[in-house]
Protein backbone atom coordinates (compact mmCIF):
# COMPACT_ATOMS: atom_id res chain seq x y z
CA UNK A 1 0.00 0.00 0.00
CA UNK A 2 3.01 2.66 1.22
CA UNK A 3 4.84 1.36 -1.89
CA UNK A 4 1.92 2.51 -4.36
CA UNK A 5 1.56 5.84 -2.70
CA UNK A 6 4.98 6.02 -2.81
CA UNK A 7 5.07 5.44 -6.64
CA UNK A 8 2.46 7.62 -7.20
CA UNK A 9 3.76 10.41 -5.18
CA UNK A 10 6.81 9.94 -7.35
CA UNK A 11 5.18 9.53 -10.35
CA UNK A 12 3.04 13.22 -9.97
CA UNK A 13 6.66 14.90 -9.34
CA UNK A 14 8.10 13.93 -12.08
CA UNK A 15 5.20 15.28 -14.26
CA UNK A 16 5.30 18.73 -12.18
CA UNK A 17 9.07 19.26 -13.17
CA UNK A 18 7.99 18.06 -16.62
CA UNK A 19 5.32 20.78 -16.89
CA UNK A 20 7.15 23.07 -15.07
CA UNK A 21 10.38 22.22 -16.93
CA UNK A 22 7.65 23.03 -20.33
CA UNK A 23 6.31 26.00 -19.02
CA UNK A 24 9.91 27.61 -18.70
CA UNK A 25 9.90 26.72 -22.15
CA UNK A 26 7.25 28.19 -23.12
CA UNK A 27 7.82 31.63 -21.02
CA UNK A 28 11.05 31.84 -23.11
CA UNK A 29 9.63 31.55 -26.23
CA UNK A 30 7.02 34.13 -25.38
CA UNK A 31 10.27 36.41 -24.25
CA UNK A 32 11.68 36.11 -27.88
CA UNK A 33 8.60 36.88 -28.99
CA UNK A 34 8.36 40.52 -27.33
CA UNK A 35 11.89 40.91 -28.53
CA UNK A 36 11.66 39.99 -31.84
CA UNK A 37 8.26 42.10 -32.39
CA UNK A 38 10.59 45.26 -30.68
CA UNK A 39 12.94 44.64 -33.11
CA UNK A 40 10.52 44.40 -36.15
CA UNK A 41 9.41 47.63 -35.16
CA UNK A 42 12.29 49.40 -34.68
CA UNK A 43 13.07 48.19 -38.25
CA UNK A 44 9.53 49.23 -39.90
CA UNK A 45 10.05 52.76 -38.20
CA UNK A 46 13.27 53.50 -39.32
CA UNK A 47 12.08 52.34 -43.24
CA UNK A 48 9.41 54.69 -42.89
CA UNK A 49 11.77 57.82 -41.35
CA UNK A 50 14.26 56.81 -43.95
CA UNK A 51 11.55 57.18 -46.70
CA UNK A 52 9.98 60.11 -45.28
CA UNK A 53 13.17 61.97 -45.06
CA UNK A 54 13.91 61.47 -48.93
CA UNK A 55 10.33 62.44 -49.90
CA UNK A 56 10.74 65.61 -48.02
CA UNK A 57 14.47 66.49 -48.91
CA UNK A 58 13.83 67.54 -52.67
CA UNK A 59 16.28 64.89 -54.22
CA UNK A 60 13.24 63.08 -56.14
CA UNK A 61 10.60 64.68 -58.34
CA UNK A 62 7.33 65.73 -57.28
CA UNK A 63 5.12 63.11 -58.02
CA UNK A 64 7.62 60.65 -56.32
CA UNK A 65 7.71 62.56 -53.49
CA UNK A 66 4.34 63.00 -52.68
CA UNK A 67 3.98 58.82 -53.14
CA UNK A 68 6.36 57.84 -50.82
CA UNK A 69 5.45 60.64 -48.23
CA UNK A 70 1.95 59.70 -48.33
CA UNK A 71 2.92 56.00 -47.67
CA UNK A 72 5.21 56.54 -44.93
CA UNK A 73 2.89 58.80 -43.11
CA UNK A 74 0.35 56.37 -43.80
CA UNK A 75 2.75 53.53 -42.28
CA UNK A 76 4.13 55.58 -39.19
CA UNK A 77 0.29 56.67 -38.27
CA UNK A 78 -1.29 52.81 -38.83
CA UNK A 79 -3.98 51.59 -36.01
CA UNK A 80 -2.57 48.59 -35.11
CA UNK A 81 -4.99 46.39 -36.95
CA UNK A 82 -3.98 48.37 -40.30
CA UNK A 83 -0.51 48.06 -39.64
CA UNK A 84 0.45 45.15 -42.16
CA UNK A 85 -1.61 46.87 -44.88
CA UNK A 86 -0.41 50.29 -44.60
CA UNK A 87 3.28 48.87 -44.20
CA UNK A 88 2.67 46.62 -47.43
CA UNK A 89 1.54 49.69 -49.18
CA UNK A 90 5.05 51.66 -48.11
CA UNK A 91 6.73 48.46 -49.79
CA UNK A 92 5.13 48.59 -53.15
CA UNK A 93 5.82 52.51 -52.79
CA UNK A 94 9.00 52.44 -52.52
CA UNK A 95 9.19 49.22 -55.89
CA UNK A 96 7.36 51.72 -57.52
CA UNK A 97 9.59 54.57 -57.07
CA UNK A 98 12.58 52.66 -57.03
CA UNK A 99 12.24 49.92 -59.60
CA UNK A 100 14.87 51.20 -61.87
CA UNK A 101 18.38 51.90 -61.22
CA UNK A 102 18.77 55.21 -62.96
CA UNK A 103 16.29 56.77 -59.84
CA UNK A 104 18.52 55.05 -56.95
CA UNK A 105 21.84 56.50 -58.85
CA UNK A 106 19.66 59.87 -59.30
CA UNK A 107 19.67 60.00 -55.32
CA UNK A 108 23.36 59.05 -54.61
CA UNK A 109 24.34 62.07 -57.32
CA UNK A 110 23.04 64.76 -54.50
CA UNK A 111 25.32 65.62 -51.71
CA UNK A 112 24.31 63.05 -48.98
CA UNK A 113 22.47 61.09 -50.94
CA UNK A 114 25.07 58.24 -51.10
CA UNK A 115 24.59 57.49 -47.39
CA UNK A 116 20.67 58.07 -47.98
CA UNK A 117 20.59 55.40 -50.31
CA UNK A 118 22.62 53.23 -48.26
CA UNK A 119 20.24 53.54 -45.07
CA UNK A 120 17.46 52.91 -47.64
CA UNK A 121 18.67 49.92 -48.71
CA UNK A 122 19.14 48.80 -45.56
CA UNK A 123 16.33 49.52 -44.00
CA UNK A 124 14.63 47.43 -47.05
CA UNK A 125 16.74 44.58 -46.86
CA UNK A 126 16.37 44.58 -42.42
CA UNK A 127 12.53 44.40 -42.49
CA UNK A 128 12.51 41.00 -43.82
CA UNK A 129 14.75 39.47 -42.17
CA UNK A 130 13.59 41.21 -38.79
CA UNK A 131 9.88 39.95 -40.03
CA UNK A 132 11.15 36.45 -40.79
CA UNK A 133 12.77 36.07 -37.43
CA UNK A 134 9.32 37.29 -35.43
CA UNK A 135 7.37 34.85 -37.49
CA UNK A 136 9.74 32.12 -36.89
CA UNK A 137 9.58 32.59 -32.95
CA UNK A 138 5.90 32.85 -32.73
CA UNK A 139 5.44 29.71 -34.80
CA UNK A 140 7.70 28.09 -32.34
CA UNK A 141 5.43 29.36 -29.65
CA UNK A 142 2.15 28.34 -31.31
CA UNK A 143 3.73 24.60 -32.08
CA UNK A 144 4.15 24.61 -28.49
CA UNK A 145 0.68 26.04 -27.49
CA UNK A 146 -1.19 23.80 -29.57
CA UNK A 147 0.45 20.73 -27.21
CA UNK A 148 -2.33 18.93 -25.33
CA UNK A 149 0.00 19.45 -21.84
CA UNK A 150 -0.01 23.22 -22.38
CA UNK A 151 -3.21 23.52 -22.90
CA UNK A 152 -4.99 21.29 -20.37
CA UNK A 153 -2.56 22.48 -17.80
CA UNK A 154 -3.08 26.32 -18.57
CA UNK A 155 0.93 26.28 -19.12
CA UNK A 156 0.67 29.38 -21.15
CA UNK A 157 -1.30 31.77 -18.21
CA UNK A 158 -2.96 34.59 -19.80
CA UNK A 159 -0.52 35.57 -22.34
CA UNK A 160 -2.27 35.93 -25.67
CA UNK A 161 -2.00 33.55 -29.16
CA UNK A 162 0.80 34.96 -31.06
CA UNK A 163 0.09 35.97 -34.31
CA UNK A 164 2.13 36.51 -36.92
CA UNK A 165 2.94 39.71 -38.70
CA UNK A 166 1.59 39.49 -42.57
CA UNK A 167 2.95 41.59 -45.35
CA UNK A 168 4.77 42.15 -48.84
CA UNK A 169 8.12 43.40 -48.00
CA UNK A 170 9.73 42.31 -51.32
CA UNK A 171 12.43 44.96 -51.51
CA UNK A 172 12.79 47.33 -54.67
CA UNK A 173 14.72 45.26 -57.41
CA UNK A 174 17.10 48.87 -57.51
CA UNK A 175 18.04 48.56 -53.92
CA UNK A 176 18.71 44.96 -53.34
CA UNK A 177 20.70 43.69 -56.06
CA UNK A 178 21.56 40.36 -54.21
CA UNK A 179 19.66 37.06 -53.71
CA UNK A 180 16.71 38.54 -51.60
CA UNK A 181 14.82 35.65 -50.35
CA UNK B 1 30.15 44.19 -30.72
CA UNK B 2 31.38 41.61 -28.74
CA UNK B 3 30.53 38.28 -30.91
CA UNK B 4 30.85 34.81 -29.90
CA UNK B 5 31.16 32.13 -32.94
CA UNK B 6 30.72 28.10 -32.40
CA UNK B 7 32.85 26.44 -34.58
CA UNK B 8 31.08 22.22 -34.55
CA UNK B 9 34.02 20.67 -36.22
CA UNK B 10 37.73 20.28 -35.44
CA UNK B 11 39.81 23.04 -36.21
CA UNK B 12 42.95 21.24 -37.22
CA UNK B 13 40.80 19.55 -39.88
CA UNK B 14 40.75 21.58 -43.15
CA UNK B 15 37.08 21.64 -43.93
CA UNK B 16 33.97 24.35 -45.64
CA UNK B 17 32.01 25.31 -42.11
CA UNK B 18 35.88 25.80 -40.49
CA UNK B 19 36.96 28.12 -43.38
CA UNK B 20 33.59 30.23 -43.25
CA UNK B 21 34.02 30.88 -39.91
CA UNK B 22 37.73 31.62 -39.70
CA UNK B 23 36.94 34.72 -42.99
CA UNK B 24 33.84 35.41 -40.89
CA UNK B 25 35.96 36.22 -37.72
CA UNK B 26 38.46 37.82 -39.74
CA UNK B 27 36.49 40.01 -41.64
CA UNK B 28 34.38 41.01 -38.35
CA UNK B 29 37.86 41.64 -36.22
CA UNK B 30 39.11 44.08 -39.86
CA UNK B 31 35.85 46.01 -39.25
CA UNK B 32 36.86 46.57 -35.30
CA UNK B 33 34.35 44.42 -33.36
CA UNK B 34 35.73 41.97 -31.00
CA UNK B 35 35.11 38.36 -32.07
CA UNK B 36 35.75 34.96 -29.96
CA UNK B 37 35.46 31.69 -32.09
CA UNK B 38 35.10 28.39 -29.46
CA UNK B 39 36.25 25.09 -31.42
CA UNK B 40 37.30 22.03 -30.94
CA UNK B 41 40.81 21.30 -31.52
CA UNK B 42 44.01 19.16 -29.83
CA UNK B 43 45.74 21.18 -27.31
CA UNK B 44 48.62 21.21 -28.98
CA UNK B 45 47.61 22.59 -32.15
CA UNK B 46 48.52 26.26 -33.09
CA UNK B 47 45.59 28.44 -33.23
CA UNK B 48 44.82 31.63 -34.01
CA UNK B 49 44.35 34.01 -31.31
CA UNK B 50 40.90 34.72 -31.44
CA UNK B 51 40.20 30.97 -31.49
CA UNK B 52 39.06 29.04 -27.80
CA UNK B 53 40.00 25.21 -27.70
CA UNK B 54 37.13 23.74 -26.42
CA UNK B 55 39.06 20.29 -25.93
CA UNK B 56 39.86 17.45 -28.14
CA UNK B 57 37.05 16.45 -30.58
CA UNK B 58 36.56 12.82 -30.79
CA UNK B 59 35.63 10.75 -34.15
CA UNK B 60 32.63 9.05 -33.93
CA UNK B 61 30.49 7.69 -37.16
CA UNK B 62 27.67 10.05 -38.15
CA UNK B 63 25.55 10.67 -40.74
CA UNK B 64 27.50 8.02 -42.70
CA UNK B 65 30.51 9.06 -42.53
CA UNK B 66 33.69 9.57 -39.47
CA UNK B 67 32.92 13.09 -37.77
CA UNK B 68 34.69 14.61 -35.07
CA UNK B 69 32.46 15.97 -32.30
CA UNK B 70 32.81 17.29 -28.85
CA UNK B 71 29.90 16.04 -26.60
CA UNK B 72 30.33 15.28 -23.06
CA UNK B 73 30.20 16.62 -19.49
CA UNK B 74 33.82 18.31 -20.05
CA UNK B 75 32.80 20.06 -23.39
CA UNK B 76 29.90 21.11 -21.77
CA UNK B 77 31.67 22.72 -19.38
CA UNK B 78 33.89 24.16 -21.19
CA UNK B 79 30.98 26.03 -23.35
CA UNK B 80 29.52 27.49 -19.98
CA UNK B 81 32.59 28.98 -19.07
CA UNK B 82 33.39 30.32 -22.45
CA UNK B 83 29.95 31.79 -22.37
CA UNK B 84 30.29 33.39 -18.80
CA UNK B 85 33.73 34.61 -19.67
CA UNK B 86 33.21 36.47 -22.97
CA UNK B 87 29.74 38.24 -22.00
CA UNK B 88 29.38 38.40 -25.88
CA UNK B 89 26.60 40.44 -27.25
CA UNK B 90 25.41 37.77 -29.25
CA UNK B 91 26.63 34.48 -30.37
CA UNK B 92 26.66 32.87 -33.77
CA UNK B 93 26.36 29.19 -33.88
CA UNK B 94 27.22 27.22 -36.89
CA UNK B 95 25.51 23.56 -37.74
CA UNK B 96 23.38 23.56 -34.70
CA UNK B 97 21.73 20.28 -35.19
CA UNK B 98 24.76 18.38 -35.29
CA UNK B 99 25.30 16.79 -31.74
CA UNK B 100 28.70 18.83 -31.11
CA UNK B 101 29.47 22.11 -29.71
CA UNK B 102 26.88 23.86 -31.51
CA UNK B 103 23.85 22.21 -29.93
CA UNK B 104 25.90 22.27 -26.73
CA UNK B 105 25.99 26.03 -26.69
CA UNK B 106 22.72 25.77 -27.67
CA UNK B 107 21.70 24.35 -24.39
CA UNK B 108 23.87 26.27 -22.25
CA UNK B 109 23.10 29.72 -23.22
CA UNK B 110 20.37 32.10 -23.42
CA UNK B 111 19.96 35.55 -25.00
CA UNK B 112 20.52 36.63 -28.39
CA UNK B 113 21.58 33.59 -30.76
CA UNK B 114 21.68 33.07 -34.33
CA UNK B 115 22.55 30.06 -36.31
CA UNK B 116 23.63 28.91 -39.58
CA UNK B 117 22.57 26.05 -41.09
CA UNK B 118 25.08 25.08 -43.94
CA UNK B 119 24.00 21.50 -44.95
CA UNK B 120 20.74 20.44 -46.67
CA UNK B 121 20.81 16.71 -45.35
CA UNK B 122 17.86 14.79 -46.21
CA UNK B 123 16.33 13.69 -43.23
CA UNK B 124 18.26 11.18 -40.98
CA UNK B 125 16.88 8.99 -38.71
CA UNK B 126 18.35 10.21 -35.51
CA UNK B 127 17.07 13.66 -36.67
CA UNK B 128 13.77 12.35 -36.70
CA UNK B 129 14.36 10.15 -32.76
CA UNK B 130 16.04 13.69 -31.26
CA UNK B 131 13.44 15.98 -32.38
CA UNK B 132 11.95 16.77 -29.45
CA UNK B 133 15.07 17.58 -27.72
CA UNK B 134 16.39 19.06 -30.41
CA UNK B 135 13.28 21.75 -30.34
CA UNK B 136 13.68 22.82 -26.85
CA UNK B 137 17.23 23.81 -27.99
CA UNK B 138 16.00 25.27 -31.39
CA UNK B 139 13.55 27.44 -30.34
CA UNK B 140 16.11 29.27 -28.13
CA UNK B 141 17.58 30.75 -31.55
CA UNK B 142 16.85 34.10 -32.09
CA UNK B 143 18.04 34.48 -36.05
CA UNK B 144 18.28 31.82 -38.38
CA UNK B 145 20.32 31.89 -41.77
CA UNK B 146 21.07 29.19 -44.29
CA UNK B 147 23.32 29.77 -47.14
CA UNK B 148 21.45 28.62 -49.90
CA UNK B 149 17.76 28.75 -50.81
CA UNK B 150 17.71 24.83 -50.95
CA UNK B 151 19.67 24.52 -47.46
CA UNK B 152 16.45 27.01 -46.25
CA UNK B 153 13.77 24.12 -47.85
CA UNK B 154 15.91 21.26 -46.09
CA UNK B 155 15.39 23.31 -42.81
CA UNK B 156 11.54 24.56 -43.45
CA UNK B 157 10.55 20.65 -43.84
CA UNK B 158 12.63 19.20 -41.39
CA UNK B 159 12.47 21.71 -38.59
CA UNK B 160 9.77 24.38 -39.32
CA UNK B 161 9.77 28.02 -39.09
CA UNK B 162 12.23 30.28 -41.42
CA UNK B 163 15.35 31.33 -41.79
CA UNK B 164 16.73 33.88 -44.02
CA UNK B 165 19.44 33.16 -46.82
CA UNK B 166 23.13 34.76 -46.69
CA UNK B 167 25.13 32.96 -49.00
CA UNK B 168 28.69 31.95 -47.94
CA UNK B 169 31.43 34.43 -48.21
CA UNK B 170 34.36 34.54 -50.63
CA UNK B 171 37.09 37.45 -50.82
CA UNK B 172 36.69 38.41 -54.46
CA UNK B 173 39.57 40.19 -54.84
CA UNK B 174 41.83 37.40 -53.44
CA UNK B 175 40.66 35.13 -56.42
CA UNK B 176 40.58 38.38 -59.05
CA UNK B 177 44.07 39.63 -58.71
CA UNK B 178 46.24 36.06 -58.46
CA UNK B 179 48.59 35.93 -61.18
CA UNK B 180 48.23 32.83 -64.20
CA UNK B 181 50.49 29.86 -64.16
CA UNK B 182 51.89 29.72 -67.45
CA UNK B 183 52.56 25.86 -67.48
CA UNK B 184 48.17 25.63 -66.40
CA UNK B 185 47.61 27.49 -69.29
CA UNK B 186 46.66 26.45 -72.63
CA UNK B 187 43.43 24.22 -72.83
CA UNK B 188 43.37 23.50 -69.75
CA UNK B 189 40.25 21.50 -67.84
CA UNK B 190 40.12 22.03 -63.96
CA UNK B 191 38.98 20.05 -61.15
CA UNK B 192 39.52 20.97 -57.54
CA UNK B 193 38.03 18.18 -55.00
CA UNK B 194 38.98 15.50 -52.87
CA UNK B 195 39.63 12.30 -55.47
CA UNK B 196 38.20 9.49 -53.58
CA UNK B 197 35.25 10.99 -52.75
CA UNK B 198 32.72 9.62 -55.18
CA UNK B 199 30.37 12.80 -54.68
CA UNK B 200 32.69 15.16 -55.89
CA UNK B 201 32.33 13.82 -58.98
CA UNK B 202 35.77 13.17 -60.82
CA UNK B 203 34.63 9.32 -62.09
CA UNK B 204 31.70 10.99 -64.11
CA UNK B 205 34.77 13.43 -65.53
CA UNK B 206 36.99 10.74 -66.09
CA UNK B 207 34.28 8.89 -68.06
CA UNK B 208 33.30 12.09 -70.48
CA UNK B 209 37.19 12.60 -70.90
CA UNK B 210 37.23 9.97 -74.05
CA UNK B 211 35.17 11.79 -75.36
CA UNK B 212 36.53 15.35 -75.36
CA UNK B 213 39.93 14.33 -76.00
CA UNK B 214 38.76 12.68 -79.38
CA UNK B 215 37.74 15.72 -80.05
CA UNK B 216 40.57 17.86 -79.15
CA UNK B 217 43.58 15.70 -78.07
CA UNK B 218 45.67 18.86 -76.83
CA UNK B 219 43.23 19.73 -73.83
CA UNK B 220 44.69 18.54 -70.68
CA UNK B 221 43.08 17.93 -66.96
CA UNK B 222 44.69 19.45 -64.33
CA UNK B 223 43.36 17.74 -60.89
CA UNK B 224 43.74 19.41 -57.18
CA UNK B 225 43.21 17.17 -54.45
CA UNK B 226 44.01 14.61 -52.07
CA UNK B 227 43.25 10.95 -53.16
CA UNK B 228 44.92 7.76 -54.87
CA UNK B 229 46.06 8.80 -58.10
CA UNK B 230 46.58 5.68 -59.86
CA UNK B 231 43.40 4.68 -58.94
CA UNK B 232 41.25 7.68 -60.04
CA UNK B 233 43.00 7.19 -63.51
CA UNK B 234 42.26 3.17 -63.93
CA UNK B 235 39.00 4.03 -66.02
CA UNK B 236 41.29 5.42 -68.59
CA UNK B 237 42.89 4.13 -71.73
CA UNK B 238 46.08 4.07 -71.40
CA UNK B 239 47.54 6.08 -73.70
CA UNK B 240 45.23 8.68 -72.08
CA UNK B 241 46.76 8.90 -68.62
CA UNK B 242 49.11 11.37 -69.51
CA UNK B 243 46.75 13.78 -70.07
CA UNK B 244 45.27 13.71 -66.47
CA UNK B 245 47.94 15.83 -64.07
CA UNK B 246 47.44 15.77 -60.36
CA UNK B 247 48.35 18.41 -58.24
CA UNK B 248 47.53 17.50 -54.91
CA UNK B 249 46.86 19.66 -52.23
CA UNK B 250 47.02 23.04 -53.12
CA UNK B 251 47.36 25.88 -51.05
CA UNK B 252 45.22 28.66 -51.35
CA UNK B 253 47.32 31.35 -53.25
CA UNK B 254 48.11 28.38 -55.86
CA UNK B 255 44.49 27.74 -55.89
CA UNK B 256 43.75 31.44 -56.88
CA UNK B 257 46.44 31.32 -59.50
CA UNK B 258 45.74 27.50 -60.59
CA UNK B 259 41.44 29.10 -61.23
CA UNK B 260 43.20 32.24 -62.88
CA UNK B 261 44.79 30.01 -65.41
CA UNK B 262 42.10 27.18 -66.67
CA UNK B 263 40.03 27.76 -69.89
CA UNK B 264 37.39 25.88 -68.04
CA UNK B 265 36.58 24.66 -64.73
CA UNK B 266 34.39 21.91 -64.34
CA UNK B 267 32.22 20.94 -61.01
CA UNK B 268 30.57 17.14 -61.96
CA UNK B 269 29.76 16.93 -58.13
CA UNK B 270 26.51 14.03 -57.87
CA UNK B 271 25.19 15.43 -54.61
CA UNK B 272 25.36 16.28 -51.11
CA UNK B 273 26.60 19.80 -51.82
CA UNK B 274 24.21 22.89 -50.48
CA UNK B 275 26.13 26.04 -51.70
CA UNK B 276 29.17 25.21 -53.74
CA UNK B 277 32.18 27.58 -52.69
CA UNK B 278 34.16 26.12 -55.07
CA UNK B 279 32.30 27.97 -58.04
CA UNK B 280 32.15 31.17 -56.20
CA UNK B 281 35.76 31.57 -56.01
CA UNK B 282 36.40 29.90 -59.99
CA UNK B 283 33.89 32.52 -61.07
CA UNK B 284 36.17 35.28 -58.55
CA UNK B 285 39.16 34.04 -60.42
CA UNK B 286 37.42 34.64 -64.27
CA UNK B 287 37.20 30.97 -65.06
CA UNK B 288 34.14 29.50 -66.88
CA UNK B 289 32.60 27.17 -65.28
CA UNK B 290 30.35 23.94 -66.29
CA UNK B 291 28.80 22.27 -63.21
CA UNK B 292 26.39 19.41 -62.51
CA UNK B 293 22.63 20.87 -62.39
CA UNK B 294 22.02 20.35 -58.59
CA UNK B 295 19.72 22.38 -56.95
CA UNK B 296 22.94 24.38 -54.92
CA UNK B 297 24.57 25.07 -57.45
CA UNK B 298 22.10 25.92 -60.35
CA UNK B 299 21.55 28.87 -57.30
CA UNK B 300 24.97 29.73 -57.12
CA UNK B 301 25.00 30.04 -60.88
CA UNK B 302 22.11 32.53 -61.31
CA UNK B 303 20.12 29.25 -63.43
CA UNK B 304 23.05 29.09 -65.49
CA UNK B 305 23.21 32.16 -66.72
CA UNK B 306 26.80 32.86 -64.97
CA UNK B 307 28.05 29.30 -65.96
CA UNK B 308 26.72 26.05 -68.06
CA UNK B 309 24.97 23.42 -66.22
CA UNK B 310 24.57 19.91 -67.35
CA UNK B 311 22.61 16.71 -66.06
CA UNK B 312 23.82 15.67 -63.28
CA UNK B 313 26.37 12.03 -63.37
CA UNK B 314 25.22 11.99 -67.46
CA UNK B 315 29.51 12.02 -68.88
CA UNK B 316 28.28 12.48 -72.68
CA UNK B 317 26.27 16.06 -71.80
CA UNK B 318 28.96 16.99 -69.67
CA UNK B 319 31.80 16.05 -72.59
CA UNK B 320 29.45 17.56 -75.23
CA UNK B 321 29.51 20.72 -73.03
CA UNK B 322 33.01 21.00 -72.86
CA UNK B 323 33.73 20.23 -75.72
CA UNK B 324 31.55 23.17 -77.20
CA UNK B 325 32.82 25.51 -74.29
CA UNK B 326 36.56 24.76 -75.37
CA UNK B 327 36.05 25.88 -79.28
CA UNK B 328 34.16 28.73 -78.48
CA UNK B 329 35.88 31.68 -77.10
CA UNK B 330 33.81 34.09 -77.22
CA UNK B 331 31.55 32.18 -75.13
CA UNK B 332 33.98 31.67 -72.32
CA UNK B 333 34.67 35.31 -72.88
CA UNK B 334 31.17 36.01 -71.90
CA UNK B 335 30.37 33.72 -69.10
CA UNK B 336 33.89 35.26 -67.64
CA UNK B 337 32.29 38.66 -67.50
CA UNK B 338 28.86 37.84 -66.13
CA UNK B 339 30.61 35.32 -63.33
CA UNK B 340 32.93 38.37 -62.11
CA UNK B 341 29.83 40.94 -62.20
CA UNK B 342 27.92 37.75 -60.81
CA UNK B 343 30.19 36.84 -57.70
CA UNK B 344 30.30 40.46 -56.46
CA UNK B 345 27.32 38.99 -54.14
CA UNK B 346 29.23 36.72 -52.70
CA UNK B 347 32.14 38.98 -51.55
CA UNK B 348 32.76 39.46 -48.03
CA UNK B 349 31.86 43.15 -47.68
CA UNK B 350 28.20 42.26 -49.03
CA UNK B 351 27.89 38.64 -46.82
CA UNK B 352 29.41 40.49 -44.01
CA UNK B 353 27.11 43.61 -44.19
CA UNK B 354 24.61 41.32 -44.17
CA UNK B 355 25.33 38.74 -41.19
CA UNK B 356 26.37 41.91 -39.05
CA UNK B 357 22.70 43.17 -40.27
CA UNK B 358 21.41 39.74 -38.68
CA UNK B 359 23.37 40.50 -35.26
CA UNK B 360 22.03 44.50 -34.82
CA UNK B 361 18.41 43.03 -35.85
CA UNK B 362 18.25 40.62 -32.93
CA UNK B 363 20.20 42.28 -30.33
CA UNK B 364 18.56 45.52 -30.82
CA UNK B 365 17.16 45.87 -27.11
CA UNK B 366 17.71 42.45 -26.09
CA UNK B 367 20.31 41.58 -23.18
CA UNK B 368 23.44 40.48 -23.89
CA UNK B 369 24.34 36.53 -23.87
CA UNK B 370 24.42 33.93 -20.46
CA UNK B 371 24.60 31.20 -18.95
CA UNK B 372 21.38 29.85 -19.19
CA UNK B 373 20.86 28.78 -15.33
CA UNK B 374 17.69 27.26 -14.80
CA UNK B 375 15.00 28.88 -13.26
CA UNK B 376 14.49 27.66 -9.53
CA UNK B 377 11.29 25.63 -8.68
CA UNK B 378 10.24 28.30 -6.15
CA UNK B 379 10.42 31.49 -8.81
CA UNK B 380 8.44 29.67 -11.24
CA UNK B 381 5.72 28.59 -9.09
CA UNK B 382 5.96 32.01 -8.01
CA UNK B 383 5.70 33.38 -11.65
CA UNK B 384 2.24 30.13 -12.11
CA UNK B 385 0.39 32.23 -9.49
CA UNK B 386 0.45 35.85 -11.06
Amino acid sequence: MTATLIWILVGLVAIGLYLSWTAGRLDRLHARIDAARAALDAQLLRRASVTQELATSGVLDPAASIVLYEAAHAARQAEEEQREVAESELSQALRAVFGETQQVEVVRQVPGGEEAAGELAQAVRRVPMARRFHNDAVRAARALRRHRKVRWFRLAGHAPFPMAFEMDDEPPTALADRPTT
Amino acid sequence: MRIGIVCPYSWDVPGGVQFHIRDLAEHLIGLGHEVSVLAPADDDTPLPPYVVSAGRAVPVPYNGSVARLNFGFLSAARVRRWLHDGTFDVIHIHEPTSPSLGLLACWAAQGPIVATFHTSNPRSRAMVAAYSILQAALEKISARIAVSEYARRTLVEHLGGDAVVIPNGVDVDFFARAKPKPEWQGDTIGFIGRIDEPRKGLPVLMKALPKILAERPQTRLLVAGRGDEKEAVESLPAEMRSRVEFLGMISDEDKARFLRSIDLYVAPNTGGESFGIILVEAMSAGAPVLAADLDAFAQVLDQGSAGELFANEDADALATAAVRLLADPERRAGLRERGSAHVRRFDWSTVGADILSVYETVTDGAAAVATDERTGLRARFGLARD
